[in-house]
């Protein structure tokens, strides 16, 4: 089963990277760009009996490994 | 007769401070540390004090310390601080120790983008701790810093209580010990550079104690904290 982890940084931690991009989009006449925030994707592949246990393993991936819950979120994307 | 307290260094793939760390601790024991792989499942007997060296370990990959803070050795390396043992994390060993919950709060890319690497004012902010006792309060020493991501980030609460308990260990300064401005390098909250857990057994730091130790390369303020380690 294909399925989809997206992790972002928490509402007030820094982004540097994030105003870097911001800073770039403004410069190259990307208009009306208010903020950037840079998360990552996880695309994995799964194989489990149904979404509802995609989803409890894969939020226990990200409970373990795949985002740092002091500094991040994550969400796990449904079709 | 009371022998010097055994000393193990932690091999993670890409660790590259581990020589410096192994010089720093036979300098002041006279005894090299072992050196323990992260795919081990046991310190050496009789392990005393544990250090998790700096260097990019897995690449830096998904966040700096993340993988590793997963490797095998690391439930000894938890259990052996949970019996009180003593764990020191340096730079990419701070990140490890962070990702493994063993020390609170998170390293995270320097506030102005850049990787950082000079020499850097320290104010020692606690010096009755295992690490530190060779220190005065309020000491300023000068380190080196090499790294991409150490601006510690934690939580209001967590900040809070660090600063309550004396659990900050070095604060960045400059050389009178003036803290705030462009003293801190990386955007670190409280202009915090290295912490304590709960009970002082586990100390992490962004600078690197174990490269200022010989006139040569600069200065030895780092020899206090190894000498204080070394001690029987």
């Amino acid at each position: 089963m294909k399925t989809r982890v997206i992790v972002t940084l928490k509402p007030g931690v820094l982004d540097p990277q994030g105003k870097a991009i911001e800073g770039a989009l403004r410069s190259l006449g990307v208009d009306g760009v208010a903020s950037v925030r840079q998360g990552k994707v996880f695309d994995i592949d799964i194989d489990v009996a149904d979404r509802a246990a995609a989803k409890r393993e894969l939020a226990d991936a990200c409970d373990k490994l795949l985002a740092n819950a002091i500094v991040e979120d994550y969400a796990i994307e449904d079709d | 007769m009371t022998s010097p307290p055994r000393a193990a260094v932690v091999l993670f793939p890409g660790s590259n401070r581990e020589g410096d760390v192994a010089r720093a601790l036979r300098q002041a024991s006279g005894a090299p540390p072992a050196i323990v792989w992260h795919d081990d499942r046991a310190l050496p007997a009789g392990t005393d004090l544990v250090v998790l060296p700096g260097g990019f370990s897995y690449g830096d990959y998904l966040r700096c310390g993340a993988i590793a803070a997963r490797a095998r050795i690391m439930d000894a390396v938890r259990a052996h601080a949970a019996r009180g043992g003593l764990v020191l994390g340096v730079c990419n060993g701070f990140q490890i120790l962070c990702e493994a919950g063993l020390l609170p709060g998170a390293l995270m890319r320097n506030a102005g983008r850049r990787f950082i690497c000079k020499m850097q004012h320290l104010r020692v902010e606690n010096a009755s701790t295992a690490f530190c006792r060779g220190y005065a309060p309020g000491q300023v020493i000068k380190l080196a810093i090499a790294h991409g991501e150490g601006n510690y980030t934690i939580d209001a609460a967590g900040l809070a209580a660090l600063e309550r308990s004396g659990r900050v260990a070095f604060r960045y300064c400059d050389a009178t010990g003036a803290v705030g401005g462009r003293a801190n390098p990386n955007g670190s909250m409280n202009d915090i550079a290295g912490v304590y857990n709960e009970r002082f057994n586990v100390l992490g730091l962004m600078p690197h104690p174990e490269n200022l130790i010989d006139p040569l390369v600069g200065g030895v303020d780092g020899r206090a904290m190894f000498r204080a380690l070394a001690a029987p």
